[in-house]
Parts: structure tokens; C-alpha cells; sequence
């Protein structure tokens, strides 16, 4: 019973499990970190948007698009809905990239996974700022009477 | 599972299916978000063109369907906030799985609140 033991990082790590070259990039703990953060804020942001939409007055049966208009009149509701979507698919985005990363084992496969994940990611945060930043209480067939 | 399991601190415990359960709820919450952006911007295209598909989220199969989602969305926040206190705190990772009771708890007691509401509101008939 006096096998050697080396000590840790000692680099005396079997060539079949060495990883590739050491990042010093800080990305992974910045990503880490910003699930927290973003945790938080989106805990009081997904909260509030529950309470003003599903909670209060008659629920859902009071959303409609005068609904919406009425909530972007106030610049409050607008960086409200901005922040969230902006949070929650950024969080939402790094949690499926952590889990493509988990599961898709062939380098190709998490390529392609993480490619249509970006684009759509990307693609979702465009759009719904825009419809955010552009709204227009006046769009087709709108009820307000005003238009 | 293996007998090498037995006596793990994590695996197969409720550190492990806190784990399972947030990964779950999360992949659920995102699908959502992506949807609900999508028919959101309809506000920008034709007022009435968004109220016909927000009336599709106000038939009883969908208030259902909505009450999971929150059942979901209340999970994750409340298991959030054990997992920052487990990075964080100096004794979470001692009381991880007092703390999952405790998200257990406030989640049975939140989502009770929730689903007697929007039910009653969904199915109460205006």
C-alpha cells in the first residue's frame, strides 16, 4: 500500500482527457455571473408583468390591443417590457447554450444547435424592440378613438 | 441507479432533481418567450389581427395551459433564488436541501394564490 499519489494539478493528466488549451478568457464565469444578476431583476420584472396582466382588475379578459396601448403610453411599461425581453432572452439564451453544450456531444451537431439558437435569439430581441420602439396606437383596424 | 450512488451527497437527491427540475421549467419558459414575443408584435401589424389571437389564450384549454406555465415560471424564480444563495451564501450549500423545502413551500402557497385567481378569472365567464 505505497501507490504514489500526486498531487493535484500536477499535470500528470492522461493525454485522452486534456481539453485543448486553457481559455483565459473570462466569458464562462461572466456568463455564470449574469444569471444571477438577471436572475434577480427578472424575478421583480416577471413578477410585476403577471400582476398588471393575469392579477389585477378582470385578468385576462381585459387584454386586448388598447390593452397594450394603454401600458406604452407610459414610458414606465415600455423600458418595463424593453428590459424584460432583453433579460429574459439573453437569460434564456445561455441557459439552452448550456444545455446544447451538456447534450450535443458531435462538435458539428453543437455548432449547427448553437447557430440556430443565435439567430433566433438575435432575431427575437430585433423584433420585439422594434415593435416596442415603434408602436403606433393608430396601426390597422385599431379601436381607439382617437384614431 | 448504480449502488456506486449510494452515499453521494448530490445524485439522485434533491440536489440533483432541484437541477432537473429548474433545466425543465427553464427549456419550458424560453419556448414560451419566443412565442409570446411573436404574437406581442401582431400589435404592430393589425389591432385586430392580435386581439383574434389573444382571444386563443383566453379559452379554458388555455387558462389551464397558462397556469402550468406560471407553475413553471414560479419553480424557476424560486429555485433561482435558492441556487444564488447556495453560490453565495456561506452556508447555503450546507442547507441546499432545507432551502428546496423552503422554495417548495413558497411555491405551493404562490401558485395556490395564482391558479385560484386566474381560473376564476379565465372561467368566470365576462
Amino acid at each position: 500500500m505505497s501507490a504514489e499519489i500526486a498531487a493535484p494539478r500536477s499535470q500528470r493528466i492522461d493525454p485522452k482527457y486534456v481539453r485543448g488549451p486553457k481559455s483565459r478568457s473570462s466569458f464562462e464565469m461572466l456568463a455564470w455571473l449574469f444569471m444571477r444578476l438577471s436572475g434577480v431583476v427578472l424575478v421583480v420584472l416577471i413578477f410585476g408583468h403577471l400582476i398588471a396582466n393575469l392579477l389585477t382588475g378582470t385578468g385576462i379578459n381585459a387584454l386586448s390591443f388598447g390593452f397594450v396601448a394603454g401600458k406604452w403610453a407610459s414610458p414606465i411599461w415600455q423600458f418595463w417590457d424593453l428590459a424584460l425581453l432583453w433579460l429574459a432572452m439573453l437569460h434564456g439564451t445561455n441557459g439552452v447554450r448550456t444545455i446544447i453544450n451538456d447534450y450535443a456531444e458531435k462538435h458539428a451537431t453543437r455548432a449547427w444547435l448553437k447557430g440556430v439558437l443565435y439567430v433566433s435569439t438575435i432575431f427575437i430581441i430585433v423584433l420585439g424592440s422594434l415593435v416596442i420602439f415603434t408602436f403606433d396606437p393608430c396601426v390597422v383596424n385599431s379601436p381607439l378613438p382617437q384614431c | 441507479m448504480s449502488k456506486t450512488s449510494s452515499g453521494t451527497l448530490y445524485r439522485g437527491r434533491e440536489g440533483m432533481w432541484s437541477w432537473v427540475g429548474h433545466r425543465v421549467t427553464g427549456v419550458v419558459i424560453f419556448l414560451f418567450l419566443l412565442v409570446h414575443v411573436l404574437d406581442t408584435a401582431l400589435v404592430r401589424v393589425d389591432a385586430s389581427a392580435y386581439d383574434a389571437v389573444i382571444a386563443t389564450y383566453k379559452n379554458p384549454l388555455m387558462a389551464l395551459g397558462e397556469t402550468a406555465l406560471v407553475a413553471a415560471i414560479l419553480f424557476h424564480a424560486f429555485n433561482g433564488l435558492r441556487l444564488i444563495l447556495v453560490d453565495f451564501w456561506k452556508q447555503g450549500t450546507k442547507y441546499q436541501r432545507q432551502l428546496l423545502w423552503g422554495v417548495i413551500g413558497v411555491w405551493v402557497v404562490v401558485f395556490a394564490g395564482f391558479a385560484i385567481r386566474h381560473l376564476s378569472l379565465a372561467f368566470g365567464g365576462h
